[in-house]
Parts: C-alpha cells; structure tokens; sequence
C-alpha cells in the first residue's frame, strides 16, 4: 500500500522531529511552562516525566496545536505549529496519532467503526480494503476478535488498546500517549508497554510518553525529560538519569516520600500547634 | 462598606462573564451554521439524531398533551358554564392549545428531556475526551457532532407541538363531549370559525420554530461548553433546563405581543 | 444500537405523525376560509351600528353558516358601517333580502343573520342589501327600558 509509505521517513537517527523551544504557557495568571527546551529525536521513544500537574498534557497540547504558546517555537516536522493555518494544521494533525488517558473511543461505535473512522474520514478508500485495513490494525494490538464489541463492553486496558488500534490506522509518524499506564493492572502495563515499544520499532514511528510510572516508562525509553515548576529538571537516557546527582532527580525517580520533595506541607512548629489554644 | 463594595464588584464580574458567554454562545451558532452542508452530505446523521431527539419524545408530548387537553376542557367547561356558554368549549380548548399552550409546554416539556440528554450527552463527550480526541484526528466536530443533534431539535420541535395540540384536542373532545355532554356538533363547528388557519395555526407553528432554535441552541451549546468534569457536566444540564425555560418564556410574551397584540 | 432500517423507519413515522397532527389542526380544528377566493361572492351591507361584530363572525340563514364577513369599514359619505361578506357560491338569494345583527345566546358573540324576500331577481357580486337592522347595542336597549319603565310609571 504505497499511499501510507511516504510518511515513513528515513532519516538519520540525530534527526529531530519534535523541537520545542523556549516555549513558555500561562494558564490566566499561573506558569505552567517557562521557557522549556524539549528535542524529540525521530524514530525514538521519548518520555515526559514530572509531577502530577506540571505541564506534561500541556506539552502534547502545544505538539497538536489545541493550545498556543506564549512564547517560543514548536515545530514538528519542520513547521511551526503556532502559526500553521487551519488547513495546514488539519493536515498535520492527520499525521500525527495521539492517545488518551481514558481511551477516548466513541460510545456509539462499535470497535471495528471506531478503528475505521479516521479510514472512512480521511481517505476514499473502498470498503474492501478499510476492512482489510482495521482487521490488521486490530490483530497488531490483539483484539482482533473483539471487532463488533461496543466500547462499553470492554475493560479498561482493551479499549486502550483499541484506541492505540484507532491511532495508528492512518500509519501516522508519530504517537503521542497520554498517561497510557495509569490504573492499570499489571498484565494490562505489560501488554501496553510491549505494543508502544515494537509499534514504534516495526512501523518506524516517533513516540513521546506522558507519564509518572518511573519504572515502566524507563524500561522502554530511549530518552527521558523531568519536568517540575515549568522547567526541565533533567534529561537524558534513563541509564544517566539512575546516575543522576541530583537528590531530586533520586527522589523522584526512587519514590521516596521525602527528600528535597518535602513530606510536610509548609506549616509553623508542631509543639507550638498542638499546645497553643 | 467593604462587604458592600465587594458585593458590587462581584455582580459585576457576574454580568461580565454572562456577557462572555453570551457572545461565545453567538460565537458557536455561528460555527453550527457554516456547518450546515454536513446534513446534505451526511444524511444519516441526521436521521439518527431525530429519532433520539424527537422520536423518543414523542411519548411525554403525547401523554402531556392528552392530560392537558382534558384539564383545559374539564376547567373550561366549569368556567364557561356560569356564562351559559358551554357549547364555546371546543374553541377555548384549541385556541389555548394552538396558540399557547402546544408551543410552550412543548418546548419546556423538549428542553427537560432531550435538551437535557444533549447537553449531557455532549458534556460526557468532552469528559471521556472524545471530543478532543476527534479534533486531533482532524474531524471537525462541528460537523458531526453539533450541527447534525442542531438541526434534528430545530425540525422536531414544531412536529412535536403539532402532536401535543392535535392530542390536546382530541382530549379535550373526550372530556367535554364524552364526560361533560357538550354537543358534539357544537364543539367543532365553533372551533372552526373561531380558529383561524394563518392566525392561530401558523402562528403557532412560528412559535414553535422559534422555540425549538433556542432550546436545541442553548442545550447544545451548553453540552459543547461544560467543564469537563462529571460536576462541570451536572450543572450544564441544570443551566440547559433553567436558560431554556426562561428563554421560552420570555420569547413567548415577546411573540405574542407581536402576533396577538394588535387584535 | 438499532439497525440503520429500524431508525430511519421510526424516524419517517415520527415526521408522518407530525405532517398527520399539522394537517389535522389545520382542516379540522380552523377554517381554511372555504369561503374565500374562488368559492365565494361578496355582498355588502350597510348598518347604522355593528355593536360588537367582528371580521370573520358568521353569515347565517335560517340557522346555516353560508358565509362570513370579510372587510368593516366606516362610509364616509353617510357615516354608517360597510359591512362586507363572502357567500358560498352554491346560494342564491333574491335582492331584497334583509341582514340583521345578532347575538349569539345572551352574552355570545355577533353575527349576520340573512332573512330572504321574495323578489325574483338574485344578488350578484358586489350587490348592496338595502334592507338592514342594527345590532342591538346594551345602553340603548336598557335606555329605552328605563325610559319606558318611568314613562309607565307616571
């Protein structure tokens, strides 16, 4: 099918797909990024790491273009998304893949149709050959005998593995995965990680992860970037990160429940709390 | 002082975000409109929509209808008695119906059940992330999503407070020849020189096309704009009710004035 | 899910019983003047005072709705109410019949009660009855009661 070839680029592996520069975000008077530099190499798994609320979704927002920065560039695939028209814009988006946190299929659809709808959206393709097409999709994720459930009939890892089905039907050059792991069952963060690692291995695609489960997330990224107050704390391969110096990078990546991460939320002295009237 | 002061600035900032959605609410019919060719290319759509906004209404307007109209006829009836002028039954019960009664109790009876499902339908869209979810596979949801459930409120509202003053009729013929012995022959035929096609039955009907622009318009509105939380969605619901019935009402006075002032 | 045939069966039979219900409040419930355009003739009459008839009130002989009034305007030239009706076209009425202002039980609305004479010539379109009577206005009546009433007492 040599339509969908053109978006497999060969490139050199220093090749950058994602560049954010500089990029700053306020959300009314809060800073949620200050001037982050973020370099996603083609072909690659990156993972955003921080806190809960730092500005990870915000990131991926700013990549597809459903928010605009204050500052900075973000460009993809060489353009620079905040200042694409619609048109263009549209058709980037169609290029890249993004999956949520909750899956996001569509209630009143069945599997098969929400696997077939950016097929029957984007393309004029005949229905022989979506077919052809969502049945391979599907038996790439391992659902495909689950084709004509509906989304409520499925458990939370199948229907985000229908979602990853879904995404990557139009073969795009990247994939976004928002928070994939969270609140899944062992079995089900397994199966996950496996499919991001070999999808993006075998179709040649550029992943950027969302997410704070440190231990999952290292053992399938090529890159990782910490975020914490608006900036980027550290980055690196997760093997320079475990040699990271500094106590934050440890306590973050380790789980402690204290260290420069303090426990106690800011109050004044204890005894004094306790004996004062 | 103070707390009078702030008392102040907070209705301020009230009217000023009122304003705010207001316009953006201007903003997003003006999006549904230019989306409009969506319902000639994709038909379907459409079809679906009206039979979850109007078909599934049917049963509350026809069952509202014929308790209506048989409580119009039933306290007509103890009214116009004391006048001798019972016999005028069958014109009070279908001017009430056709003018006022079908248009607004329709539209209320409409935004209460399907303005509510829309708005809560949509608002869940935006929860589970579907809605962004389509944007970033290039869909536009205008397309697919709003225009098609705006349209399918705007054609079935009239249908429906058409079937609510049809059913009201015939209830209160049931009542009011049946229970109450008014004359048969009387109760049509005095309906029938009474009720004017272009100035009560068309008037109606506007009024109900007006309606249902309104009520589909804010509860659809109201779903694309709701904080996409299962609270933010709770109380869009409420406010598709609550704007709706004072809009319905309000509209009302305003087009009766217009259409049955003069007289 | 309901199969797309099912949908759009329920959805043509929802649009049927709306167009159903329209056409049923618009033959049934009013009046599409039968009367007007080509079914019709109209006739006009004068009267010292209408009292309280309305464009629309019935035009009735011998208890039957043949007609209904159409235009109420003022005469400028001898300041008495033009009436004018729509017939139906299938009645004849000779040209000395005389219209009446009636009311409808005691409090009920007006209306134009035809009584025929007995000329052979028939009313035509845009013919004028000669003979009329006005509407028994309330004051007057309990005027003259009262006037009479004093006059008796004397």
């Amino acid at each position: 099918m040599e339509q969908f070839a053109q978006n497999h680029t060969q490139d050199t592996p220093s090749d950058l797909l994602v560049k954010m520069e500089n990029v700053s975000f306020s959300h009314g008077s809060r800073v949620i990024l200050d001037g982050i530099d973020i370099e996603i190499p083609r072909g690659k798994v990156t993972t955003i790491m921080g806190p809960s609320g730092t500005g990870k979704t915000t990131a991926l927002r700013l990549i597809t273009g459903q928010l605009m920065p204050n500052a900075g560039t973000v460009l993809v695939d060489g353009q620079n998304v905040p200042e694409l028209a619609r048109q263009p814009l549209f058709e980037l988006r169609k290029r890249m893949g993004m999956m949520f946190q909750t899956g996001a299929l569509f209630s009143d659809l069945s599997v098969f149709e929400n696997v077939a709808f950016p097929l029957r959206e984007h393309t004029d393709l005949p229905e022989s050959m979506i077919r052809d097409i969502v049945v391979m999709k599907l038996q790439a994720v391992g659902l495909r005998g689950a084709r004509q459930l509906m989304p409520s009939e499925l458990s939370g890892g199948m229907s985000r593995r229908v979602a990853l089905a879904r995404t990557i039907a139009l073969d795009p050059m990247m994939i976004m995965y928002d928070e994939p792991f969270t609140g899944q069952d062992p079995i089900t963060v397994g199966v996950i990680m496996q499919l991001i690692r070999k999808l993006n291995d075998s179709l040649g695609l550029t992943s950027i992860i969302v997410s704070h489960d440190v231990a999952e997330v290292s053992r399938i990224s090529d890159r990782l970037y910490i975020i914490d107050g608006g900036k980027v704390e550290a980055s690196g391969s997760p093997q320079t990160l475990e040699e990271s110096k500094s106590e934050w990078v440890q306590q973050f990546l380790n789980g402690r429940p204290d260290g420069p991460a303090k426990f106690h939320y800011p109050a004044k002295d204890y005894a004094e709390d306790l004996f004062t009237l | 002082m103070n707390g009078f002061l702030s008392a102040i600035s907070g209705l301020g900032r009230k009217v000023i975000s009122s304003i705010e959605r207001m316009g953006r609410g201007q903003i997003f019919l003006f999006h549904t409109i230019m989306s409009t060719g969506v319902i000639f290319k994709e038909f379907s759509l459409l079809v679906k929509q009206m039979h979850s906004v109007g078909v599934l209404s049917i049963q509350i307007i026809a069952v509202s209808g014929l308790t209506v109209g048989m409580v119009l006829s039933l306290q007509g009836y103890n009214t116009l008695v004391d006048f001798g002028a019972e016999q005028s039954l069958g014109q009070m019960v279908a001017l009430s119906l056709v003018r006022e009664m079908g248009p607004v109790l329709t539209a209320l009876l409409f935004a209460g059940r399907a303005g509510s499902a829309l708005t809560a339908e949509i608002g869940l869209m935006k929860v589970t992330e579907q809605l962004p979810a389509m944007e970033i596979m290039a869909v536009d949801p205008y397309r697919k999503i709003i225009a098609p459930r705006f349209y399918a409120g705007l054609i079935s509202m009239p249908l429906l407070a058409a079937i609510f003053s049809a059913i009201g009729v015939l209830g209160g013929y049931l009542v009011g020849v049946e229970l109450l012995g008014v004359d048969s022959g009387a109760f049509w035929s005095q309906m029938q020189s009474k009720v004017g096609f272009y100035e009560d039955i068309v008037n109606g009907v506007i009024k109900s096309i007006v309606f249902g622009l309104v009520v589909t318009w804010i509860a659809v509105y109201e779903g694309h704009d709701a904080a996409p939380t299962t609270e933010g969605v709770s109380r869009a619901t409420t406010r598709t009710v609550v704007n709706s019935a004072f809009a319905v009402l309000g509209l009302d006075f305003i087009l009766t004035a217009l259409m049955f002032g003069g007289a | 899910m309901m199969s797309r045939a099912k949908l759009e069966l329920a959805v043509g039979t929802f649009v049927a019983i709306g167009l159903i219900a329209l056409l049923f409040l618009a033959m049934k419930v009013s009046t599409v003047s039968s009367f007007s355009g080509g079914d019709g003739y109209e006739i006009s009459a004068n009267f010292e005072n209408i009292g309280g008839l309305k464009v629309r009130a019935p035009v009735m002989m011998a208890g039957v709705r043949i007609g209904e009034v159409s235009d109420i305007s003022l005469d400028g030239d001898t300041f008495e109410a033009r009436v004018a009706f729509v017939l139906a076209r299938q009645y004849k009425l000779p040209i000395d019949t005389s219209a009446a202002i009636f009311t409808s039980g005691l409090l009920g609305e007006q209306y134009i009660s035809l009584e025929a004479g007995g000329d052979d010539a028939n009313l035509k379109s845009g013919d004028v009855i000669k003979l009329s009577q006005s509407a028994m206005v309330l004051e007057q009546v309990l005027g003259q009661f009262l006037f009479s009433k004093a006059a008796g007492d004397e």
